[in-house]
């Protein structure tokens, strides 16, 4: 039961990308097969989150091989909510690809490829085996880079050559770290590594491979300085891949550095004085590059950057206060419960503020600011829409975005982090700018020159207005959690709160995966009523 | 033997890494089948090198030889290659498509879109 449970999520998509391949010729059944398999994904990671919540971190061992030889399934409450967010995306992104993928991007391959792409995501959350992580990042990469040069325009071509080069390097370097990790311990289990990794003979080598592992996945998030992919890639694809991408793949970085940091290459405190150097320089550097940018998907890109900041500000706040001063732990749960409910926030907003620009798009065939205008007259309920959503990205109360800010700046001015604080509020206001420009210039302005050309996966026109209606429904729903997230923190917070908890203990997820007989299933949680399954 | 075998992989490593600077788009996809050449090969050096004895259970004994070499690094190596495998055939496609598109592979001429 727990084994079938923990591997729905990657099952679902994997098997609905194949009959996806079944019916190559028949581009409709696809885009339902996909939406139906993104909504059974979705319902299986909540029947997973409950079965987490009420027994504790759980894990199963592929083909029943024992915890440290085999590959381990695992999941706690951080994996819970990061497969909650892929598989919310996947859904939005399947309800508004039934209007916004046309025909021959569909007979490309696109539902196919978001379906492995959601699987490759899944994977990486669920994995307790580093070098099966590696695996997992590549399933997900060779299906991201297909879906952002699918079309093969030059821009296209381009943005997916400067996004190909830095991810392979990126996985080269991953890579080699975990080979010499191998080296080190004679093993590649996440939680064998916490206990193994400590007492490998040789210090000064564990520094170098966890630098070179922390560099990998820094770049998989687009962390400063090496995030140049990102905006090359996000505004050249169509704004439903640009969403999903936005929305869960640079969180996967994130994911990894939380998880490989807390379990077993962190152990010297100045790893997290660098990253939180680094958050603050990702902050900066993504919102000047918003700030200028002039083209809507530009400035969501360079947000995207500007947003992994905050992130990975949250979580080496909490590192740095739970490793130099235990007595401020309750400070360090609630940094890393900012940043968990950071990510959640995120994946809503900057997915729901692409799948609107590809409404833009297909209204005006543009997103260039010069060229828009007066959108809040034509598109009344896109531009209320665009508005909750923009506001909640620069933290405006009320909010998902304010209560996540919120978290991250209590945490980092009681943790005595006033720098990062102030950098972080700083680039609030520098947020509220360029989405502020977005509105006044997109949406508020009189028009501007009549649409010039329509782009070439605008779409059928004599679908227009259906296509349109599809695409709006899951943008509604995105700012319905922005805004119910906002006024009713308590339930996310609180699932972000005990997922920092599980993180700040890593004995428990070492515990759950080598703890006991791997043949008998159900985890022992800290405070569980042990029920048979 | 593994001094010799450290110092290629770090003349792949450099060698991918210079080629991948290149303002030549076809360099870049050479420069990274070198860089996934040089990790798989610090795998299988950094796992232990040892000369003439294979991870084989004898007939009639459950374990292999003493001394043998550890089987697995081969096996996570042989999953590395085809992944990468894999991606320099798409890099490749890429390539090839992106030059007959803008006539040329010098992603400094491609370039046409800041801002």
């Amino acid at each position: 039961m727990t084994a079938a449970l923990l591997s729905l999520p990657l099952l679902i998509p994997l098997t609905a990308a194949a009959a996806c391949a079944a019916m190559w010729a028949r581009p409709r059944a696809q885009a339902g097969v996909c939406l139906g398999a993104a909504l059974a994904t979705l319902a299986a990671s909540v029947a997973l989150t409950a079965q987490v919540l009420r027994l504790g971190p759980i894990a199963a061992q592929a083909g029943a091989w024992p915890a440290p030889f085999g590959i381990t399934l695992v999941a706690d409450t951080l994996s819970c909510v990061m497969l909650l967010i892929n598989s919310g995306v996947l859904a939005a992104a399947a309800l508004h690809g039934l209007g916004s993928v046309d025909r021959p991007r569909a007979s490309g391959g696109h539902h196919a490829l978001t379906l492995t792409l959601a699987a490759g995501v899944s994977g990486a959350f669920l994995t307790g085996d580093i070098f099966n992580m590696y695996v997992w990042y590549e399933v997900m990469l060779l299906s991201s880079f297909v879906l952002v040069t699918l079309g093969s325009t030059r821009r296209q071509l381009e943005g997916g050559l400067a996004y190909l080069t830095l991810n392979l390097i990126a996985s080269g370097l991953f890579l080699a770290g975990v080979g010499v990790l191998y080296g080190l311990t004679g093993t590649v289990n996440m939680a064998d590594l916490a206990l193994k990794l400590p007492a490998a003979d040789r210090p000064q080598l564990v520094t170098a491979v966890g630098a070179v592992i922390l560099t990998a996945f820094a770049i998989k998030a687009a962390a400063a300085p090496l995030y140049f992919w990102l905006p090359a890639s996000y505004d050249t694809c169509p704004p439903v891949v640009a969403a999903l991408m936005a929305g869960v793949l640079s969180k996967v970085g994130v994911y990894s550095i939380i998880r490989a940091s807390s379990l077993f290459l962190g152990q010297e405190a100045a790893v997290f004085q660098w990253l939180l150097a680094l958050s603050g320089l990702t902050m900066v550097l993504g919102v000047f590059g918003a700030a200028v940018a002039v083209e809507i998907r530009r400035v969501l890109a360079f947000h995207s950057v500007s947003q992994i900041g905050y992130m990975l500000m949250g979580f080496a706040v909490a590192m740095l206060a739970a490793r130099t001063r235990p007595e401020s732990q309750p400070v360090a749960e609630l940094a890393l419960a900012g940043a968990i409910l950071f990510m959640v926030h995120h994946a809503a907003v900057k997915t729901n503020l692409f799948l609107i620009s590809g409404v833009v798009l297909r209204a005006r065939g543009t997103t260039r600011l010069a060229q828009l205008g007066g959108l809040c007259h034509t598109h009344p309920l896109t531009a209320g829409l665009f508005f909750v959503t923009a506001m909640s990205l620069a933290g405006v109360p009320l909010l998902s975005g304010f209560i996540a800010k919120l978290a991250l700046v209590r945490a980092g001015v009681q943790a005595g982090q006033d720098a990062i604080v102030a950098v972080s509020l700083f680039v609030s206001l520098l947020t509220l700018y360029s989405m502020s420009k977005v509105w006044d210039q997109a949406f508020w302005k009189a028009p501007a020159a009549p649409p010039t050309k329509r782009m070439h996966f605008s779409g059928d026109p004599a679908t227009a207005d259906r296509d349109t209606a599809l695409m709006l429904v899951p943008i509604g729903l995105l700012a319905g959690l922005a805004l119910l997230i906002g006024l009713w923190p308590s339930p996310a917070l609180d699932l972000c709160r005990r997922a920092a908890q599980e993180v700040l203990r890593p004995a428990l997820y070492v515990g759950t995966v080598l703890g006991q007989d791997p043949t008998t299933e159900p985890a022992q949680a800290p405070t569980p009523p042990e029920e048979p399954l | 033997m593994t001094w010799a075998l450290a110092l290629l992989v770090g003349a792949l490593y450099s060698a991918g890494l210079f080629l991948a600077l290149r303002r030549s788009a076809t360099k870049i996809v050479i420069g990274l089948a070198l860089v996934s050449h040089g990790a798989n090969l610090l795998i299988f050096t950094a796992a232990g090198l040892v000369r003439g004895l294979v991870p084989i259970a004898p007939l009639g004994s459950d374990s292999p030889p003493p001394g043998a070499p550890d089987p697995l690094p081969p096996a996570l190596i042989l999953t590395a290659i085809v992944i990468s495998f894999a991606v320099t055939v798409f890099s490749i496609v890429l390539v090839k498509r992106l030059a007959q598109q803008a006539g040329t592979d010098d992603p400094r001429l491609i370039g046409s879109h800041d801002a």
